[in-house]
């Protein structure tokens, strides 16, 4: 259920990379935990951030959550269908519901975050 | 934690729980959209078990909720249900409720879960010279609430009560599924509805019966994050966030349930006094023009200045817009004014407009 090719946070956003840029988005579990998605407030294309900096805010009905960067980079597109449709998040939060896209410099900050059995088991974790 | 007699089968159901007051209940099922949709278009399912239940019994059972409520007990007959509040002498709410009036010498409130603890206490406070036993049921008490406008439909087959024949904010001793109850036409989502009162121990037998009935019409087992935006959509109170012991029954814009002919009541006298040099501030509904959600306790700003945090606001799964309530100045709540909410570092801009937000059509 979650990609292979992705890597994954703490947060539960997802990361994938593509050459020098990576696509964000989060996961599954975090659209379930979020409910009915309204609104997502993304961020300037242009925009320089910092591991950890707010990329974004998803607003469901019942909360607002804020989206995390994975790493540091420089946003270079956002998901405008998000803007009409924002419940793609729900429906395909790891393809269609993807949130923005960075230029990345450092490739090794993304190997360090959880693989997919990682990310599983953290959630059995959570879960229990 | 407490559990309602349902717990079980929200859990099977694969509701998400939470802690709402002390009890472990489900906020959602489906989905809060879903289950808002089905309830305006079809029925849907409440366990609302964990609201309180007092009864008054006894000789002076109506003076004494004349002296406690500010609406007009006298003027209910065996089977009539009256919406009122528990106020305080400063003519400001310790709850909001229902009264059911079981006979000349019986009353039974209805009593938001958050306050059966403090509720009680202010009634057995205040009961000193009136000839009254009073009764804290809430435990011993299941509640169900069917809302829709299958409802009926729904539940008919059910019962032996005549329910078409039974008119809004009444009820009716009779059985469901089998099982003894007490059945109102009453309830908290602005659609047609019943809610459905057991002493039973079994109350599974009833939802279970509920749903089966209901499941060539999609009825949907709803959970409180629905019940919300349901009720928000229709302008009913919500103590804590709309009303509360700071805020006047006038304030609330519910001068509807003061009956100040009727005699005299807690907080009478400063309602009184409100009412004639008038009021200083009031709550109004407002939507969104800008995209966000308001959410309770966001800054409320009028030409620039804070003047009050947002009490309820919700995006409307029916209506399709954000919607809220807050206090505003009395000069800020004519139709049409524009204010601004505060949503994180932005000022969202907003109008005042009618409330109900949405009214169902009278069939």
């Amino acid at each position: 259920m979650y990609p292979n090719d992705f890597r994954y946070t703490k947060e539960h956003e997802w990361i994938k990379v593509e050459g020098d840029e990576a696509v964000v988005g989060v996961t599954d579990f975090a659209q379930k935990q979020l409910g009915d998605i309204i609104y997502v407030e993304l961020p300037e294309v242009g925009k320089v951030l910092e591991v950890h900096q707010a990329v974004g805010v998803i607003e469901s009905v019942k909360s607002v959550s804020d989206v995390y960067s994975p790493v540091a980079g420089e946003v270079i597109a956002v998901n405008e269908e998000l803007n009409k449709t924002a419940d793609l998040v729900n429906k395909d939060p790891h393809g269609k519901g993807w949130i923005v896209r960075l230029r990345i410099k450092d490739k090794a900050a993304v190997d360090a975050l959880m693989t997919v059995s990682d990310y599983e088991k953290y959630l059995e974790g959570l879960e229990a | 934690m407490k559990r309602t007699r349902l717990y079980e089968f929200h859990k099977n159901s694969g509701a998400k729980i939470i802690e709402f007051f002390g009890w472990e209940m489900p906020v959602e099922y489906k989905g809060v959209i879903d289950e808002h949709i089905a309830v305006r278009t079809r029925a849907g399912l409440f366990d609302v078990s964990h609201m309180g239940e007092i009864m008054i019994q006894g000789q002076d059972a109506l003076a004494f909720v004349q002296h406690l409520t500010p609406n007009d007990a006298a003027r209910l007959a065996p089977g009539q249900v009256q919406y009122t509040a528990l106020t305080t002498p400063e003519g400001t709410f310790v709850d909001d409720m229902l009264v059911y009036c079981m006979g000349p010498e019986k009353y039974f409130l209805v009593v938001n879960a958050s306050n059966v603890d403090k509720d009680y206490a202010w009634i057995v406070d205040h009961k000193k010279g009136f000839a009254v036993e009073t009764e804290n049921q809430s435990d011993a008490y299941s509640q169900l609430a069917l809302q829709g406008p299958q409802a009926l439909a729904v539940l008919q087959p059910l019962t032996e009560l005549d329910l078409a024949g039974m008119k809004s904010f009444h009820f009716a001793f009779g059985k469901v599924a089998g099982i003894d109850t007490l059945v109102s036409r009453t309830g908290y989502t602005g659609e047609d509805g019943f809610e459905i009162y057991t002493l039973a121990p079994n109350p599974g037998v009833i939802w279970e019966a509920i749903l089966e009935a209901g499941s060539p019409h999609d009825v949907l087992p709803i959970g409180l994050g629905a019940r919300d935006t349901l009720r928000l959509e229709s302008k009913l109170m919500l103590y804590g966030n709309d009303i509360s012991d700071k805020t006047t029954v006038l304030e609330a814009d519910l001068k509807w349930i003061c009956k100040f002919q009727k005699g005299g009541f807690l907080g009478k006298t400063v309602l009184e006094r409100q009412l004639a040099e008038g009021l200083t501030r009031k709550i109004a509904g407002f939507e969104l023009m800008d995209k966000g959600i308001p959410r309770p306790h966001y800054p409320v700003f009028v030409e620039g200045r804070k003047v009050s945090d947002v009490c309820s606001g919700t995006f409307a799964p029916f209506l399709k817009k954000s919607i809220g309530l807050a206090y505003l100045p009395i000069g800020a709540t004519a139709l049409g004014t524009e204010i601004e909410i505060g949503i994180r570092d932005k000022k969202a801009r907003a109008k005042v407009i009618p409330t109900p937000f949405y009214k169902r059509e009278k069939n």
